[in-house]
């Protein structure tokens, strides 16, 4: 069902043919459309949030990076999404390297542990580490907030990290261990730099979650710790301004490097592992 | 000989796979602690909080004692000593600055009942001596009542099922009976039913937008595939602040749609498209669609096109062949896709909440709203160990499924 449709269909077959084609052509227009409505209010010098923009100005952009709270917000953001990718990427992978293991008994459960924060509600996940972590007195702090954030993205790092795994050639590290190396020899200088861009991509996962989550940082955080998507969160909520049309924007374009980066070592990937596409 | 080779063989071959095993369980170890303390014992405060509480008997341990040795019939008021030991406690409560939070926990059984404690609470300071009975009853009538007594015997206990009561819309009267909560208070079923619906409204309609295209993408060259599904996977990565501030711009009263459609004359008047159903159902389809393309996509895509041709070679009709042969082996896509999909708009919250009016909230709000504004924790837990029991039963289907780590998305 490719463009060129066989000789032999039959006209209600190509009318058939058709209609998908427009039907998914608007299921894309719906897709991409919202995405895209924001880009052109951004830039809009008036403070609407509608059309038509008279005059393009990067006003709102100027408000975002020198308003000190955007700043702030900011700042708070990059600072809990590298820790909370750190600590998920590290614990994920070697989980990950462990989980390869052959015929490890009890591997469906552990993994279906590992992978259920990604679909727990996160109101009762915030709910639970409020209660906690204000009894072990981290409430009110970024370090509770990176923690959750790296329960969140850590089932990503498990995932990619176990799939890049699954074609990883393990006869390559007995290999390495015949020839006398150890075993985390054997993992840090054969194993990783094959599975690297698995890694990568997992921590990518990891750090959009974080970056993107909301919920927890408005059960854990105090004033102090308010974080981008936080402030677009109350900025929506109680004084409508541009400034998050401005932030949307950036953060479309932070999607746009994502999706990119993660093409590319997909790619990496599948060249280092030698599959064949 | 050859035999006893063979078992020691054996067993150093099945002692090699122990250490290996052991060695993997020492990787695996680290995130399965930190999961377990970042995670499991939080959701598990969760759940204990929905059934422990025990501010009545921490605070008011001499009245629930007295209570208890008394252990008369609930229409009855309480004798003196009971007063008495109720004199002792609210005393100690009121230097320690309790008395307000007991009076708050009475209340959310019965309103009106904190005003009563509260009216006790600030004359006991200055009596001395008693009797008590007719002190409480000066300070408020009440006290002759068997109302307020009984439901501190309801509270008398750590552990209660008050909250999952008051979670279902009943609650426990003060003569331990359990009956619905008055008219205007049962919202709660009304609630689940709306998440339900909800959830299942937007699974339908990404089913319906998700189908077509995941099989038009499943058909097309790699290339022209690839390249459409970058389209699926810009939006899924973008910020779902973004795209739900992108619908309050798309949808509100002089927003894209209504503009469109008042230019071309459709309409005169902007139509309501926000802050109701619509808009939630809208916004949650745009952002979970690609939960649903995507398993369908990688299924879709493994079905070898030979099947089809061969139904028709044998004569079956283009439906027929669709229904019969290709269909069915899209079933584990389209039940993991539409599974996946269900549980995560049962947990939705930020979108309903910026987007939905004040009857379009989800169980996830009502968490929110009873941990943050009426400040009622044991029921946000219950309602929250709720969703959680729904939402963990429809994983282990999901598993059963789609099977562990298959959540691939991209």
């Amino acid at each position: 069902m490719s463009a060129a449709l066989p000789l032999y269909t039959t006209p209600l077959q190509r009318i058939g043919h058709w209609i998908l084609w427009i039907f998914c052509a608007t299921v894309l227009i719906f897709l991409i459309a919202p995405v895209l409505v924001v880009v052109p209010l951004a830039f809009n010098n008036e403070p609407y949030f509608h059309f038509p923009v008279k005059e393009y100005s990067l006003r709102w952009f100027r408000e975002l990076f020198t308003n000190p709270a955007w700043l702030h917000a900011i700042y708070n953001s990059v600072i809990t999404a590298v820790l909370a990718t750190l600590l998920a990427t590290t614990l994920g992978t070697l989980a990950a390297v462990g989980l390869n293991h052959h015929k490890l008994p009890g591997k469906r459960l552990i993994m279906a542990v590992l992978v259920s924060p990604m679909i727990v509600p996160v109101v009762v996940l915030a709910v639970g580490s409020y209660f906690f972590f204000s009894k072990l007195g981290i409430a009110n702090n970024l370090l509770g907030i990176v923690l959750v954030h790296a329960v969140l993205g850590m089932p990503f790092v498990v995932i990619t990290v176990t799939a890049t795994l699954g074609g990883f050639d393990m006869n390559l590290m007995r290999a390495a261990r015949g020839l006398g190396a150890s075993q985390f020899t054997a993992f840090r200088r054969v194993m990783l730099p094959i599975v690297w861009p698995g890694v990568l991509s997992g921590a990518l996962f990891a750090f959009a979650t974080s970056f993107d989550e909301v919920v927890v940082v408005l059960f854990l955080g105090g004033p102090e710790q308010t974080t981008l998507p936080r402030q677009m969160w109350t900025g929506l909520r109680e004084q409508l301004s541009p400034t998050i049309l401005a932030a949307a924007f950036m953060l479309i374009l932070f999607a746009i490097s994502m999706l990119l980066l993660l093409e590319m070592l997909r790619r990496r990937s599948v060249a280092l592992r030698g599959v064949v596409e | 000989m050859v035999a006893d080779s063979t078992t020691a063989l054996g067993q150093r071959l099945r002692k090699a796979e122990r250490r290996g095993h052991f060695w993997a369980y020492v990787l695996i170890a680290p995130l399965f602690l930190f999961v377990a303390l970042s995670f499991i014992v939080p959701l598990g405060t969760v759940l204990l909080n929905s059934v422990y509480d025990p501010i009545i008997p921490d605070n008011l341990s001499r009245t629930v004692r007295a209570l208890d040795a008394w252990n008369g019939p609930r229409d009855q008021v309480p004798p003196e000593p009971v007063f008495a030991a109720l004199a002792q406690d609210l005393k100690i409560a009121v230097q320690e600055q309790k008395a307000g939070a007991i009076a708050n926990r009475l209340n959310i059984e019965e309103s009106g009942l904190r005003t009563i404690f509260m009216r006790a609470a600030r004359r006991v300071a200055a009596q001395e001596e008693g009797p008590w009975a007719p002190f409480f009853e000066a300070a408020d009538p009440a006290w002759a009542q068997p109302l307020i007594w009984g439901n501190i015997r309801n509270l008398a206990e750590p552990t209660h099922s008050l909250f999952f009561l008051s979670a279902l819309d009943s609650r426990r009267l003060a003569d331990a009976s359990v009956a619905p909560q008055p008219e205007d208070q049962r919202i709660h079923i009304t609630i689940y039913l709306r998440t339900l619906g909800v959830a299942l409204t937007v699974t339908l309609a990404c089913l319906a937008l998700g189908f077509p295209l995941a099989y038009l993408l499943a058909h097309l060259r790699d290339k022209t595939a690839n390249l459409l599904l970058i389209l699926v996977l810009l939006p899924f990565w973008t910020s779902l602040l973004v795209r739900t501030t992108a619908w309050m711009v798309v949808l509100q009263k002089e927003g894209v749609i209504n503009s469109l459609l008042q230019a071309v004359g459709l309409i005169t008047e902007p139509l309501p498209l926000v802050y109701n159903r619509f808009g939630v159902v809208a916004a949650m389809t745009h952002i979970l669609l690609p939960f649903m393309i995507l398993p369908m996509y990688s299924v879709m895509r493994q079905i070898p096109a030979s099947y089809v041709r061969a139904a028709r070679s044998l004569g079956a009709s283009p439906s027929t062949a669709f229904l019969r042969v290709y269909l069915p082996q899209c079933i584990p896509g389209i039940g993991a896709g539409a599974l996946l999909v269900f549980i995560l708009a049962l947990g939705y919250y930020i979108t309903p909440a910026l987007l939905g009016g004040s009857t379009d909230q989800m169980i996830s709000y009502f968490v929110a709203d009873n941990m943050g504004r009426s400040l009622n924790w044991g029921l946000a837990s219950a309602l929250a160990a709720i969703l959680l029991a729904a939402v963990l039963v429809l994983y282990a289907i999901y598993d059963r499924i789609a099977g562990p780590g298959n959540l691939k998305l991209g």
